[in-house]
C-alpha cells in the first residue's frame, strides 16, 4: 500500500516539479471530462493551450489578457506570503475600474497627459479603499479577511450594476447596461498602434520585478515573510503586525484597482456589468501557480490568460459551454494545492508485511 | 498488583528498532524491567527514550524487535491493548479538562459505563492507600500541577497496572512535591507494580531507582545500579564525554549602578489562561546574573515578554534599561538601547525555522548590527554576522545558508544565544537557556553567559532548572503566581528554601528570611 510520510525538509525538486505535475494531472482530468462530453481527450490540451496561440493576433490577445492577471497575482503573492488572505481582488478590480472610469466620464475633454495619470491614481485608490476597509475590519474587530474581502467583492459588483443601469447609464445606449464610451483622451496609451496592447502590458512585468525585489531583498519584504511564517517571531523581532496587514491589503488592493482601471480603459472602452470575467478569483490561481513569488506570477498569469482564450475557442469552435474555462481553472487550483503535499512529504510503497531493518 | 513471587522479569525487550525518516530513533535497544523494580531509563533529549516507551505503550509500532511480557511474547497493538496487559503511563503533558472535576476527568478515560460504578469511592480509596491526597469533587482548574499529576497517577492505578511508566514526572513539581511522589512510587513498587522512570535528572535517579538503562543516540550504552555510580559517572556515560564543571564565579560587586530596573511591573496576560504579572520590582547591576526560579506556568513567559517588550507595560518607568525608561517600547526600540533577549521557544519565536541561519541572524540583529542600507538587506554583512555566530559558538551546521530547522535543538539554541551575545547587550534576558539541549551545548551556553556577565552585562535568567540557577546565578529570586520574591544571594540559598518559595510559600524573605537561610546553610557570616 502507499504511505505518505514526512520528509522532514522541503524538497527543492518538488518546489518546481509540483506545479508541472499539477498541470499534467489537470490535462488528464479535463481530458476525461472532454471524453465524457463526446470529444477526444487530447483535444483539451490542444484547445486550451495551443490553439489560441495559433490564431491571428493570438500573442497580442494573450499578453493583454495576462496583464491584469499578473498585476493582481503579484499583489496577492505578497499578501499571501504575509498570511493576509485577500480573496476579494475581484471587488478591488471592479472598484478601481469604477473610480478610474468615473474620472474618465467626468472629464472627457482634459488632455490625456493630465487625465490618464489622474485615472491611474483614482483606480489605485479605488482598490486601496476596498482593501483598506478589509484591513481595518481585521485589525479593529478581528474580522476574518477571507470573509470580509469576499463579501466586498459582491458589494462592488452590485455597486457597478447599480451605476451602469442607473446614474451612469449611457442615455444614448438604447437601454443597454453600460456607460458612454470613454473619450479618446481617457483610453490607456497603446504600445503598438491599432492594437489592444496597452501600457498595462508593460507595467505588469515591471511591477512584478519591483515587488519581487521588495519582498526578497528589503527589510519591509523580510517583515512580510517573517509574519507569514511565524507570527510570534515577528513580534519578537519587533515588527508591527497591524502595519504590515495594512500595507499588504493596500498594495494588493491598489494593484487590483489599477488592473481594473486599465482593463476598462485599455480593452473595453466603457464600463459594463460584465467588466470582470472573475479575473480577481483567477488571480488567486495565478498567485499559487507562481509559487507566491512575484516573478512566478508572470508565467502563471500568461498560462491562465491562455485558458481564458482557450475557453472562448472551446465555446466558439466546439460549442462547449463557457463554464468549461472555470472547470479547467478549478481543476488546476485543486491539483496545485494537492501536489504541494509532495513538498514536505514523500509517498512510499510499503509491502503489507513489516520488514525488519538492521 | 499482587503478582509478587512470579519468576522471571516483568518485561523484556530485545533488538527494538524504529526508523523515522532521516533518523534511527531506536537501534537494537534492549530493556529488562524486573518485578517490584523502579527502573530508570536515562538519556539526553533525543536519545530515543520516548520512542522506546511509546513502543511499550502501543503508540509506536517498532520496525523490528521482540517484546516479552510476563514470559509471553507479545505484539502490542495499541494503548488499549497495553492497558489490558497491565501497562499504565503518566505522560509529561497531562490531558485533563480544566472545567471538569477530578472524578469526571477520570470517568472520561474509562471505556464502559460498568467501570464507572463506584468510581468516586475507588478514587478516594486509592488516593488514601498510596498517599496521593486528592479531593474527587474539586474542579481541575483550581488544582496545582502536582495535584493534576496525582489525577493522572490515580487514573492509571485504577487499571491495576503491573508496570507504571512515568515520563519526566518531576519537571513540573516543587522539591517537596517530588519527595512525596517518591514515597508513593516506592510504596507502589513494594506492592508489586514495577515502575519505569524516565528522566535526565541524575540525582533523582540515584535516590529512587534500583536499576538503570542508559541510552544515547538511539542505542543502549550502559546498564547499572545508579546508587553505585556518582552523578559525574552517570552523566559521562549519558553524553559520552568528560565533563568539566564550570568554575564557580567570583561574587560580583553589587556597587555598580543598576543596568536593569523593574519598578512595580504589572501586566495583564494577553492569554486567557496566562498568568498576570503583579508588581514585580527588581534591580540588576552590570556584571550580575540574576536567576529566576519557578515552576512552569507561574508567569515566566509573561515576564520574558514584558522584558523583551513583546507585551509593553503601560508605564514607561516600570522597565528601565541602562537608565532609559523603556516600559512603553517594543522589542526593536529596546534593542536600540542595548537590551537583548532569548525567548524560551526556539521554533517560531526565537527563530523562524523555515528560514536560513543568515535570515535568522538578521531577525533580531538587523538594527544593532546595521544590516540594512536604504531599506535593503545587506546580504553580505548579514551572512558574515551569521558566520561569526556559527564560528564563535561552535554551531554544527553547513553554514549561514542552512535552514534553522535542519539544526538540532542544542545547536539552534547555541546559535540563538550567540546571536544575542555577539550584539554586546547591556542587559540580556534569557528564558530557559538550556531547555531541551544536550549537555555539551548547555555547558557552552553557560560559559557564554558567564563570560558576558564578566564583561559587564546584566543578565537575567528565567529557568525551571534549579541546578542551572545555582550554577549561574549571583542572586536568586522565585516567580510564583506572577509575583517575584526578593532576590537572595545564591550562596545563602538552599534548594529547600527556594523550593518553598516555588510552591508559593509566603515566608518573608527579608530580613528574617536571609538570616534563616544563612542559618540553614551553616553560614555564620549572615549578618543583616
Amino acid at each position: 500500500m502507499f504511505k505518505i510520510e514526512p520528509r522532514g525538509y522541503e524538497s527543492k525538486f518538488w518546489r518546481y516539479a509540483s506545479p508541472v505535475l499539477a498541470l499534467l494531472l489537470t490535462g488528464a482530468t479535463s481530458g476525461l471530462i472532454f471524453l465524457a462530453m463526446g470529444r477526444p481527450a487530447g483535444l483539451t490540451v490542444y484547445t486550451f493551450l495551443i490553439a489560441p496561440l495559433l490564431q491571428q493576433d493570438g500573442v497580442q490577445a494573450l499578453v493583454v489578457k495576462a496583464a491584469p492577471l499578473i498585476m493582481m497575482g503579484v499583489g496577492l503573492s505578497l499578501a499571501y506570503r504575509a498570511n493576509v488572505w485577500n480573496i476579494g481582488t475581484d471587488g478591488q478590480f471592479t472598484l478601481g475600474a469604477i473610480c478610474g472610469g468615473g474620472v474618465a466620464l467626468a472629464f472627457p475633454d482634459v488632455t490625456p497627459w493630465v487625465l490618464f495619470p489622474v485615472m491611474i491614481v483614482a483606480g489605485a485608490i479605488g482598490g486601496m479603499l476596498n482593501g483598506g476597509l478589509v484591513a481595518w475590519l481585521r485589525i479593529r474587530f478581528n474580522a476574518n479577511e477571507i470573509l470580509t474581502s469576499l463579501m466586498f467583492a459582491y458589494i462592488a459588483q452590485y455597486f457597478l450594476v447599480y451605476l451602469v443601469t442607473g446614474p451612469w447609464r449611457d442615455p444614448e445606449g438604447f437601454g443597454f447596461p453600460q456607460t458612454a464610451l470613454f473619450s479618446d483622451n481617457a483610453l490607456a496609451p497603446r504600445l503598438i498602434e491599432d492594437t489592444n496592447v496597452h501600457i498595462g502590458v508593460l507595467l505588469a512585468p515591471l511591477i512584478a520585478v519591483a515587488l519581487w525585489f521588495m519582498l526578497e531583498k528589503s527589510l519591509l519584504g523580510f517583515q512580510f515573510r517573517v509574519l507569514g511564517q511565524a507570527t510570534r517571531a515577528a513580534k519578537f523581532a519587533g515588527f508591527n503586525e497591524n502595519r504590515l496587514v495594512w500595507i499588504a491589503m493596500l498594495i494588493s488592493g491598489g494593484l487590483a484597482g489599477l488592473a481594473g482601471m486599465l482593463e476598462a480603459t485599455g480593452t473595453l472602452g466603457q464600463l459594463t456589468t460584465t467588466l470582470s470575467p472573475d479575473y480577481g478569483f483567477t488571480a488567486i490561481i495565478v498567485a499559487f501557480l507562481g509559487r507566491l513569488n512575484p516573478l512566478g506570477a508572470i508565467p502563471a498569469g500568461l498560462l491562465l490568460a491562455l485558458t481564458y482564450l482557450g475557453g472562448d475557442a472551446a465555446q466558439i469552435n466546439l460549442g462547449l459551454p463557457n463554464a468549461v474555462t472555470g472547470i479547467f481553472q478549478g481543476i488546476l487550483l485543486f491539483y496545485l494545492l494537492g501536489c504541494d503535499i509532495l513538498l514536505l512529504n514523500r509517498i512510499r510503497w510499503v509491502s503489507s508485511r513489516m520488514r525488519a531493518t538492521g | 498488583m499482587t503478582d509478587q513471587g512470579l519468576p522471571g522479569p516483568l518485561l523484556t525487550m530485545t533488538g527494538m528498532t524504529k526508523h523515522y525518516p532521516g533518523c534511527l530513533a531506536n537501534d537494537r535497544v534492549s530493556l529488562t524491567v524486573g518485578r517490584n523494580q523502579i527502573h530508570a531509563l536515562l538519556g539526553e533529549n533525543g536519545a530515543g527514550k520516548s520512542t522506546l516507551v511509546k513502543t511499550i505503550y502501543g503508540v509506536v509500532r517498532p520496525d523490528a524487535g521482540e517484546i516479552v511480557w510476563e514470559g509471553q511474547k507479545v505484539t502490542i497493538q495499541n494503548p488499549g491493548h497495553a492497558q489490558r496487559l497491565g501497562v499504565g503511563m503518566v505522560f509529561q503533558h497531562f490531558s485533563l479538562f480544566e472545567a471538569l472535576t477530578v472524578t469526571e476527568n477520570i470517568a472520561l478515560g474509562l471505556n464502559t459505563a460498568q467501570e464507572r460504578i463506584g468510581l468516586r469511592e475507588r478514587i478516594v480509596r486509592i488516593s488514601n492507600e498510596y498517599g496521593l491526597p486528592l479531593d474527587p469533587d474539586r474542579v481541575v482548574h483550581d488544582l496545582s500541577v502536582g495535584e493534576r499529576q496525582r489525577i493522572e497517577i490515580v487514573r492509571c492505578l485504577l487499571q491495576n497496572p503491573k508496570l507504571l511508566i512515568m515520563d519526566e514526572p518531576t519537571s513540573v513539581l516543587t522539591p517537596s512535591e517530588v519527595q512525596k511522589l517518591f514515597v508513593t512510587l516506592r510504596r507502589l513498587a513494594a506492592e508489586g507494580c514495577s515502575i519505569l522512570y524516565i528522566s535526565h535528572k541524575l540525582e533523582e535517579v540515584r535516590s529512587l531507582c534500583s536499576a538503570a538503562t542508559i541510552m544515547r543516540l538511539g542505542r543502549n550504552v550502559g546498564q547499572c545500579a545508579p546508587a553505585e555510580k556518582t552523578i559525574k559517572e552517570l552523566a559521562e556515560i549519558m553524553i559520552n564525554m568528560t565533563l568539566n564543571a564550570p568554575t564557580p564565579r567570583p561574587p560580583s560587586a553589587s556597587t555598580a549602578p543598576p543596568r536593569l530596573v523593574l519598578d512595580k511591573l504589572t501586566i495583564r496576560s494577553p492569554n486567557h489562561f496566562g498568568t498576570d504579572l503583579k508588581e514585580i520590582s527588581l534591580s540588576l547591576a552590570g556584571g550580575e546574573i540574576l536567576g529566576i526560579a519557578g515552576i512552569a506556568g507561574n508567569g515566566q513567559t509573561e515576564l520574558m515578554d514584558a522584558l523583551s517588550g513583546e507585551i509593553p507595560a503601560g508605564r514607561p518607568e516600570s522597565v528601565v534599561i541602562d537608565g532609559v525608561a523603556a516600559g512603553h517600547m517594543g522589542p526593536h526600540e529596546r534593542r536600540r538601547i542595548h537590551g537583548c533577549f532569548v525567548p524560551e521557544e526556539r521554533n517560531g519565536h526565537g527563530a523562524v525555522t523555515t528560514m536560513t541561519l543568515a535570515e535568522n541572524a538578521f531577525l533580531s540583529g538587523f538594527g544593532r548590527q546595521a544590516l540594512v542600507r536604504f531599506g535593503v538587506i545587506d546580504t553580505k554583512k548579514t551572512s558574515d554576522f551569521a558566520a561569526s555566530i556559527i564560528k564563535q559558538f561552535d554551531v554544527r551546521t553547513t553554514g549561514p545558508k542552512a535552514q534553522a530547522r535542519s539544526l538540532s535543538g542544542g545547536n539552534l539554541q547555541k546559535f540563538l544565544v550567540g546571536r544575542e551575545v555577539l550584539q554586546n547587550p547591556s542587559v540580556l534576558a534569557i528564558n530557559q537557556p538550556t531547555w531541551g539541549v544536550d549537555a555539551g551545548a548547555a555547558l557552552a551556553i553557560h560559559e557564554a553567559i558567564m563570560a558576558l556577565a564578566a564583561a559587564g552585562t546584566a543578565v537575567i535568567i528565567i529557568s525551571q532548572d534549579l541546578d542551572e540557577i545555582f550554577v549561574l546565578a549571583d542572586r536568586i529570586a522565585v516567580i510564583a503566581g506572577g509575583r517575584v520574591s526578593a532576590p537572595v544571594p545564591a550562596r545563602m540559598a538552599t534548594v529547600e528554601s527556594i523550593g518553598r518559595l516555588m510552591g508559593g510559600g509566603t515566608e518573608p524573605v527579608r530580613p528574617y528570611g536571609i538570616m534563616a537561610l544563612a542559618h540553614a546553610n551553616g553560614d555564620s557570616a549572615g549578618h543583616v
